[in-house]
């Protein structure tokens, strides 16, 4: 499987605080990695490294190396917007513009031109929102506040919205964790039917989510990556005795 | 045991709702008995000559229709220039100005909203009105203009704070450059905030009697162009309030019931146009 973002001796400090300790690390093209790990480990920093969302943290700090697709991303010259459209991310908390639900999806492709006419922002839109599996639920209420949507659709919409850029990697924060089983259900199986098209990185504290969703598992702990396997010899044979004490609950 | 710690914090609790409900009540109160003061002793002198007549000689009517345009027009360009101004200061202190420059900005506006209003009035009248050789409704709109700009400022930019870090990140995070971010979503989520920050600015500003008095001065007819003496409102309640004779006692309270009615007027209209939509 050809690597899409290849991470090398990554050091992340807030401060004087380092937060994420010579992390290297290859995410292949068109899978699922899960990051795991208990709270505090780095999981989301390291995330957020990747779409460099941290740049909005003064006292951030990076050092290290980040490819994606062989470019470097912290490289001086890098246009951070372009990044950003090109790795699409979604959140822990679903972030809804306050808009109407067809312009949060518009938005995107309107601020990145992508769009040739009215009905072509249109077909887009309505396009985002099946690829989420949302359409069926919205579609005639699309004029409507996207905050008169339950959680569960409102981070459906965060997802259509990220899709509507036609990203090439999806970042995902805990995108299920203030969801109930069932929508949380319908977000594993979207994303396990994204990565067909996306490469994509989730971090959750789910280990059934992990396993379930995931091809690759990466555990993190104090900032360190304890461990890389693909899910199914992570979850039944880790290397690493760390790795097994926390999937069997022993401690985080 | 329990019952009684039970009931002694319903007792409590009871009271300090109480205290607090009696406290609302008197902010309320103080305010509803001025508002009815002046609807009691202004009412009586309104007609619509007194509201589009000139002022005349004590004994022959008259009235503020002149003020009335005055107060508008010098109201509306102290609008035009402060809250763009005003505003836009408010956006780079919250998005950008958690730096040196940010904070001295911010501790200056904070000294300028205390500063009392006749000293931006003698202010203007140097600097404006001396080289003009004249008072003038551009001095009187642009000391007002001074009065509004660090208020709208520093709401706009508390407002701007409100609206959540992760609404600014969605955008980020779909390739939106920093200016979008700002312009298309942080702007209109704090959209209600600023514009009632900005009503309170002009809301203050109409009520202005001081700055007017060195700069626009006062002007006993009709006057549309702002290179002349402007009368407003207020300084037309200042003039009739100080005279001598119960009829002109009369017309300052008509004359504060329309100037109350007006402010009124701008609030609800503001609070139609800006209500959540979304």
């Amino acid at each position: 499987m050809k690597s899409k973002i290849s991470i090398s001796h990554l050091d992340f400090y807030y401060g004087k605080n380092q937060a994420l300790y010579d992390v290297s690390l290859e995410i292949p093209e068109r899978e699922v990695m899960a990051f795991i790990g208990p709270s505090g480990c780095g999981k989301s920093t390291f995330l957020r490294t990747l779409n460099r969302m941290n740049d909005t943290i003064p006292i951030a700090r990076v050092e290290g190396e980040i490819l994606i697709d062989g470019k470097d991303i912290y490289a001086p010259k890098t246009d951070v917007v372009a990044l950003r459209r090109k790795v699409g991310m979604v959140f822990q908390k679903s972030n809804p513009f306050p808009k109407s639900i067809f312009e949060n999806i518009a938005y995107g492709i309107r601020i990145n031109r992508m769009h040739s006419s009215k009905t072509d922002l249109e077909a887009r839109v309505e396009k985002a929102l099946k690829d989420s599996a949302l359409w069926e639920e919205v579609k005639d209420r699309l004029s409507t506040s996207a905050f008169g949507l339950s959680g569960g659709q409102q981070q459906r919409l965060c997802i259509a919205r990220a899709l509507a850029v036609e990203p090439e990697v999806v970042l995902m924060d805990e995108p299920a964790s203030a969801l109930d089983p069932l929508a949380t259900q319908k977000i594993e199986e979207l994303v396990v039917e994204l990565k067909k098209k996306y490469t994509i990185a989730i971090v959750t504290h789910n280990m059934q989510q992990a396993a379930r969703v995931s091809d690759k598992t990466a555990f993190f702990m104090l900032g360190k990556l304890i461990e890389v396997n693909p899910t199914q010899i992570m979850f039944t044979s880790p290397e690493d005795k760390l790795t097994e004490d926390y999937i069997t609950g022993r401690f985080g | 045991m329990n019952e009684s710690i039970h009931n002694r914090r319903k007792l409590i609790s009871t009271m300090m709702t109480g205290l607090t409900a009696a406290c609302a009540f008197f902010a309320i109160s103080i305010l509803l008995m001025i508002l009815g003061y002046i609807a009691v002793r202004g009412f009586g002198a309104i007609n619509w000559e007194f509201l589009t007549d000139t002022p005349k000689p004590v004994g022959e009517g008259g009235g503020i229709g002149n003020a009335i345009v005055g107060s508008g027009l010098m109201t509306l360009l102290a609008s035009l220039i402060g809250l763009p101004i005003g505003i836009g200061a408010g956006v780079y202190l919250a998005e950008f100005g958690d730096n040196w420059f940010g904070n001295t900005v911010r501790f200056l506006a904070d000294t300028l909203i205390g500063v009392p209003s006749i000293i931006v009035g003698i202010f203007i009248y140097t600097l404006v009105v001396l080289p003009m050789t004249r008072q003038s409704g551009l001095a009187g709109a642009i000391a007002l203009a001074i009065i509004m700009i660090p208020i709208v400022a520093r709401t706009s930019e508390e407002m701007i704070r409100l609206v959540p870090k992760s609404m600014r990140e969605g955008a980020l995070a779909l390739g939106a450059p920093q200016w979008r971010v700002t312009w298309n979503i942080v702007m209109p989520a704090a959209a209600t905030g600023i514009a009632t920050g900005a009503m309170l600015a002009i809301a203050r500003i109409s009520g202005e009697t001081a700055p007017l008095l060195f700069t626009a001065l006062n002007s006993r007819f009709y006057n549309y162009f702002y290179d002349q003496p402007m009368s407003s409102l207020t300084v037309q309640i200042y003039n009739f309030a100080t005279g001598p004779f119960e009829v002109e006692h009369q017309m300052a309270w008509a004359a504060t019931l329309v100037l109350v009615g007006l402010i009124l007027f701008i609030n609800i209209l503001v609070r139609f146009f800006t209500r959540k939509r979304f």
